[in-house]
C-alpha cells in the first residue's frame, strides 16, 4: 500500500525554479518538495555564465531593450507578453537574490557587475550591451546554493530522492472540451531509499522538473536531465508546446559536450577554424561570435561541413582564449578553462580549446500561461496545475533562448508560479481527493519491470538508450531535413517496440537505480517522438530550428507555436497555437 | 591489465585498453543468498580510454555487466558534488578522476566515503551531513530594513570569502576527516567551510552567533589539522586556512 501524504502545495524539482517557487508557497501554505536529486545536484547548479537583466549598472540599459532582444533572439516566435514580464521583473529578479545573500561579482563602486552575453544588445542592435549578472562563471551555482539556503532558513519541507512518475487529475482534459473542468488532485512518487510508493494529494502541484537533453548524446545536460516532468504530463494527456526547438550550444567541449559558457566569448574570446579564420565575421559581422547560438552553431557545423574542422577528423573548431591576460581568465572564466584542462588536457591560457555544438537547452515543454497555470488546450488551464523553468513553456524562449534568460525565467516564473498556486490553494476548501487506484499505474509498472530481472528481456537499457541519443545527434540536431527526420522516426518507433522487451538486473527494492533509469529511458523514448514530430511538422527554419529542405523562415504559416498531444492509442498529433505579438513586427534576424 | 592500444586506431583515435575496478559493495536486501547488510568485493573489468572518468567506467559496468551496481551521479563533470567515493584511498569526484591519473595497470580499488552509513554499495546516508550544514545558519542574516538597490560590497570585501562559495558540498573533505570517522558529534570540515562563507561576507550580521555555534565542543576545535580535507577538495578550496581563519577569529574576536 502506498504512504499517503496531503499538502496544499506540491511542487516537483527542486532545481531554481522549484526552490524559488518553494520560496514563495512555503510562506502562504502548506508546502512539500519533491525532488529526485539533493536539492543542490540540480542542474541549475551547472550553470555559468550569468543571468540577465537591464540594472544599468555599467551602462546605459532598459527592460525594453532587452525585451526587444529577446523577441528577436527567439525569431518572433516568442509569446511577447511573457517577455515583456520577464524583462521587466528582472531587475527584481536579481536584486532579490542578492538580498537573499548571492555573491554576485562587483563594479568597482560595489554595485552587482554584469557582462556581455550573446544576442543583448543595445538600442535594438546597435551594440552588444553588458546586462548578463554573474559570479564568475558559475552564477547558477550560486543561485542553487543561494535558494537552497534560504530554504534551509524558512524550513520547507523536502523528499529528497523521490521520483514522481505520475500526475493525478480530475478530470480528462483530452474529453473536457470548451466547457468541462480538469484539476490537479496530486502526484504519485517513488522513493529510491526505500522503493516504496507515496501518493501526494494536493491542492496545487507545481511541476519544475528541467530539462530533457539526454534525448541527444552529445549535451551539456546532467545524466538526470531525462524530462521527466514533460513525459508525465504527456501521458497525462496534456499537451507539450513547440517541442521541435531544442537549443544546441556552440561550445561544448569537443566530443564529450561539457559546455563552456558564452562568457568564453563576451570576455573576448574568439572562434577560428582550421585556417585560424575568425569565420563568424562572415555569418554576422556585427556581432560576430556574439551572435545568437542557434547561427554560431550552424555556423560551426558548416565550417565543419565544407571542409575547415580541425583536429585529426576535422570535426570541430577553435575558442581561442590565448589573447586574454591569465589573470582576467582566473578572475572571470576559472571553472570552465578548468574543465578543458581536466578534461581534454588542454591549458586555455597558451592553445585554443576544440568545441563543437552540445545540445543545450528545450526552449519547449509544457504550455502556460503568464501566471505559471497549465494549459491543456490553446486557451484552457488545468486547474491547479502548473509548471516553471526548463519543463515549461511561457514561452519566453521562443525559437531560440538568449544566454542568461534562463536564470532569469527560473526566477521570475518560478516566484510567479510559487505565488499563483498558493493563492489557489488558499482560495480552495478541500484537498481533492485522489482515486483508490491513484498508486496502482506506478506500482504495476515498477512491479512489471522488477519481474524482469531474469526474466526473457533480451533488450538491455543502456543499449537502447544509446541507440536513440546516437539517431537524435545525427538525424534531429544542427541541421534537420524531411528525410532523417524519418530515419529518426522509424527508429524511435522500433526502439519504442524493442523498449517493451528489457529486462533490468536489479530486483533489490533499495537504492534500486537500474529500474529508474529504465524509468527514465521510457519518457526519453516518448519525448523524442514528439520532437521529431514538431520537426517534421514545421517545414520551415525558425531559430534553433533549422530544416535543409526549407531554410527560410515562413511567417505566413509557421508563425506559431506546435501543441503536440499524445492520443489514446499512442499516436502524436500536433496543432497549432497564435504566438502573441504585442509590439515587435517579425522582422528578418540579422546581426 | 596492461595498457594495450587497438591495433586499428583510426588517425587521433585515443587507445582503448582493459581496466580492472574491485569495487566495495554493500548489499542491503540480501538477494542472491546474502544476508541482508553483507559487504563484499567484487571486480570487474571494462574496456575503456585513458581519458575516460573512473564514473565512465562505472557506468559501463552499470550499463553492460551488473546493473544492481549503485552510486549516485548527475552532472558528470565536477559540479554537482554527488559522486565522492573513495578511489585508490583517497576521496575523490568520480566524474573528475580520469584513468590516465590512476595507474590503470593496477587495480582501481573504490569504496564508499567513511563516517557515514553505508546504504547500497558506493551510497552512502547523507543526512547527517547536511543536517551539520544546517546546524550553521548558512544563510545570510542581515538587521534593519534593505535597502531599495542591492547592498554595495567591494570587490575586495568579495573576494574575501570567494574560496568557500565554490563548496558543492560533496563532503569529500569531511568524510576524508580522522576526527570525523571516530567522533560523530563533529561537524566536520564542510560545516566550517559552510559558515566561513557567511562569517567573511562583508554584508551579513550573524557572524558571531555562528562563531558561537562553531566554539562548541563538536566545532572547530576538534580540527587537528590533518590537511587531508584540504587535499580531498574537488574545488580546490583551502579548507584547513578557512578552518584557521575561523579559529583565528574566535581566538582575536576580529573577523
Ligand atoms: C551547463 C549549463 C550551463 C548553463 N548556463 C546558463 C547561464 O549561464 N545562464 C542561463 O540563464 N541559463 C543557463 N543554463 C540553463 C539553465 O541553467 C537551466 O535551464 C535552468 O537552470 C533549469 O532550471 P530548472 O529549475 O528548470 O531545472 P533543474 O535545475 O534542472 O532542476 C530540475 C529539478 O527537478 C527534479 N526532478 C526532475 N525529474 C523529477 C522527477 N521525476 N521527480 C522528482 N523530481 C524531479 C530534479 O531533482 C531537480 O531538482 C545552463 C544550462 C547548462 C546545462
Ligand atoms: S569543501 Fe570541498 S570537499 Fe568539502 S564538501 Fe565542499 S566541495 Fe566538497
Ligand atoms: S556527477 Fe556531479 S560532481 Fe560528479
Amino acid at each position: 500500500m502506498a504512504t499517503e501524504h496531503e499538502f496544499d502545495v506540491v511542487i516537483v524539482g527542486a532545481g531554481g525554479a522549484g526552490m524559488r517557487a518553494a520560496l514563495e508557497s512555503s510562506q502562504r501554505a502548506k508546502t512539500a518538495v519533491i525532488t529526485k536529486l539533493y536539492p543542490t545536484r540540480s542542474h541549475t547548479g551547472a550553470a555559468q555564465g550569468g543571468m540577465a537583466a537591464a540594472l544599468s549598472n555599467v551602462e546605459d540599459d532598459n527592460a525594453e531593450w532587452h525585451t526587444f532582444d529577446t523577441v528577436k533572439g527567439g525569431d518572433y516566435l516568442v509569446d511577447q507578453d511573457a517577455a515583456e514580464i520577464l524583462c521587466k521583473e528582472a531587475v527584481d529578479a536579481v536584486l532579490d537574490l542578492e538580498k537573499m545573500g548571492l555573491p554576485f561579482n562587483r563594479t568597482p563602486e560595489g554595485k552587482v557587475d554584469q557582462r556581455r552575453f550573446g544576442g543583448h544588445t543595445r538600442n535594438h542592435g546597435e551594440a552588444a550591451v553588458r546586462r548578463a549578472c554573474y559570479a564568475a562563471d558559475r552564477t547558477g551555482h550560486m543561485i542553487l546554493q543561494t535558494l537552497y539556503q534560504q530554504c534551509i532558513k524558512q524550513e520547507v519541507e523536502f523528499f529528497n530522492e523521490f521520483y514522481v512518475l505520475d500526475l493525478i487529475l480530475d478530470g480528462d482534459p483530452q474529453a473536457a472540451g470548451e466547457d468541462g473542468e480538469v484539476a490537479a488532485a496530486g502526484v504519485v512518487a517513488y522513493s529510491l531509499a526505500t522503493g516504496e510508493v507515496h501518493t501526494f494529494r494536493a491542492k496545487s502541484v507545481i511541476f519544475a522538473t528541467g530539462g530533457a537533453g539526454k534525448v541527444f548524446k552529445t549535451t551539456s545536460n546532467a545524466h538526470t536531465l531525462t524530462g521527466d516532468g514533460m513525459g508525465i504530463a504527456l501521458r497525462a494527456g496534456l499537451p507539450l508546446e513547440d517541442m521541435e526547438f531544442f537549443q544546441f550550444h556552440p561550445t561544448g567541449l569537443a566530443g564529450l559536450g561539457i559546455l563552456l559558457s558564452e562568457a568564453a566569448r563576451g570576455e573576448g574570446g574568439i572562434l577560428r577554424n582550421s585556417e585560424g579564420e575568425r569565420f563568424m565575421e562572415r555569418y554576422a559581422p556585427t556581432i560576430k561570435d556574439l551572435a545568437p547560438r542557434d547561427m554560431v552553431a550552424r555556423a560551426m557545423a558548416n565550417e565543419v561541413r565544407e571542409g575547415r574542422g580541425c583536429g585529426p577528423n576535422k570535426d570541430y573548431v577553435l575558442l581561442d582564449l590565448t589573447h586574454l591576460e591569465p589573470k582576467h581568465i582566473d578572475e572571470k572564466l576559472p571553472d570552465i578553462t578548468e574543465f578543458a584542462r581536466t578534461y581534454l588536457g588542454v591549458e586555455p591560457y597558451t592553445e585554443p580549446v576544440p568545441v563543437f555544438p552540445t545540445a543545450h537547452y528545450a526552449m519547449g515543454g509544457i504550455p502556460t500561461n503568464v501566471q505559471g497555470e497549465v494549459l491543456r488546450d490553446n486557451t484552457h488551464v488545468v486547474k491547479g496545475l502548473y509548471a516553471a523553468g526548463e519543463c515549461a513553456c511561457v514561452s519566453v524562449h521562443g525559437a531560440n533562448r538568449l544566454g542568461t534568460n534562463s536564470l532569469l525565467d527560473i526566477n521570475v516564473f518560478g516566484r510567479r508560479a510559487g505565488i499563483a498556486a498558493a493563492e489557489y490553494a488558499n482560495a480552495t476548501e478541500t484537498t481533492p481527493e485522489l482515486p483508490a487506484d491513484a498508486s496502482a499505474g506506478v506500482e504495476q509498472s515498477v512491479a512489471r519491470l522488477r519481474d524482469t530481472v531474469g526474466g526473457s528481456g533480451t533488450e538491455r537499457v543502456a543499449q537502447i538508450r544509446k541507440e536513440l541519443q546516437e539517431t537524435m545527434d545525427r538525424n534531429v540536431q544542427v541541421f534537420r531535413t524531411a528525410e532523417s527526420l524519418a530515419e529518426a522516426r522509424d527508429l524511435v518507433i522500433e526502439l519504442q517496440k524493442r523498449y517493451e522487451n528489457i529486462a533490468i538486473h536489479d530486483r533489490g527494492t533499495r537504492f534500486n537505480t537500474d529500474l529508474l533509469e529504465a524509468i527514465e529511458l521510457g519518457f526519453l523514448l516518448e519525448l523524442s517522438e514528439v520532437v521529431i514530430a514538431g520537426a517534421d511538422g514545421r517545414k520551415e527554419s525558425r531559430g534553433g530550428h533549422y530544416r535543409e529542405d526549407f531554410p527560410t523562415r515562413d511567417d505566413e504559416n509557421y508563425m506559431q507555436h506546435t501543441m503536440a498531444y499524445k492520443r489514446a492509442d499512442g499516436t502524436v498529433d500536433l496543432s497549432w497555437k497564435p504566438v502573441v505579438i504585442t509590439k515587435y513586427q517579425p522582422m528578418e534576424r540579422k546581426y | 591489465m596492461t595498457a594495450t592500444a587497438e591495433k586499428s586506431a583510426e588517425a587521433g583515435a585515443i587507445p582503448s585498453m582493459t581496466v580492472t575496478l574491485k569495487i566495495l559493495r554493500f548489499d542491503p536486501d540480501g538477494l542472491d543468498g546474502r544476508e541482508p547488510g553483507t559487504e563484499y568485493w567484487e571486480e570487474f573489468q571494462v574496456e575503456a580510454h585513458a581519458t575516460d572518468r573512473v564514473l565512465d567506467a562505472l557506468h559501463k559496468i552499470k550499463w553492460e555487466q551488473d546493473g544492481s551496481l549503485a552510486f549516485r551521479r548527475s552532472c558528470a563533470h565536477g559540479v554537482c558534488g554527488s559522486d565522492a567515493m573513495r578511489i585508490n584511498a583517497r576521496n575523490r569526484l568520480a566524474c573528475k578522476t580520469l584513468l590516465k591519473d590512476l595507474n590503470p595497470a593496477k587495480p582501481i580499488m573504490v569504496e564508499p566515503i567513511k563516517g557515514l552509513p553505508v546504504e547500497k554499495d558506493l551510497i552512502v546516508d547523507m543526512e547527517p551531513f547536511f543536517a551539520s550544514y544546517r546546524e550553521i545558519m548558512p544563510f545570510l542574516m542581515t538587521t534593519g530594513t534593505a535597502p531599495e538597490r542591492e547592498r554595495l560590497q567591494s570587490p575586495e570585501d568579495r573576494a574575501r570569502f570567494d574560496d568557500t562559495t565554490k563548496c558543492i558540498m560533496c563532503a569529500a573533505c569531511t568524510t576524508s576527516c580522522p576526527v570525523f570517522w571516530t567522533d560523530g558529534q563533529y561537524f566536520g570540515p564542510q560545516a566550517i567551510v559552510g559558515a566561513h562563507r557567511f562569517i567573511f561576507d562583508s554584508r551579513d550580521e550573524g557572524e558571531w552567533d555562528r562563531l558561537e555555534i562553531l566554539n562548541d565542543k563538536a566545532g572547530v576545535w576538534k580540527c587537528r589539522t590533518a590537511f587531508n580535507c584540504t587535499e580531498a577538495c574537488p574545488r580546490g578550496i583551502e579548507v584547513t586556512k578557512a578552518i584557521s581563519e575561523v579559529k583565528h577569529a574566535l581566538n582575536t574576536g576580529e573577523i
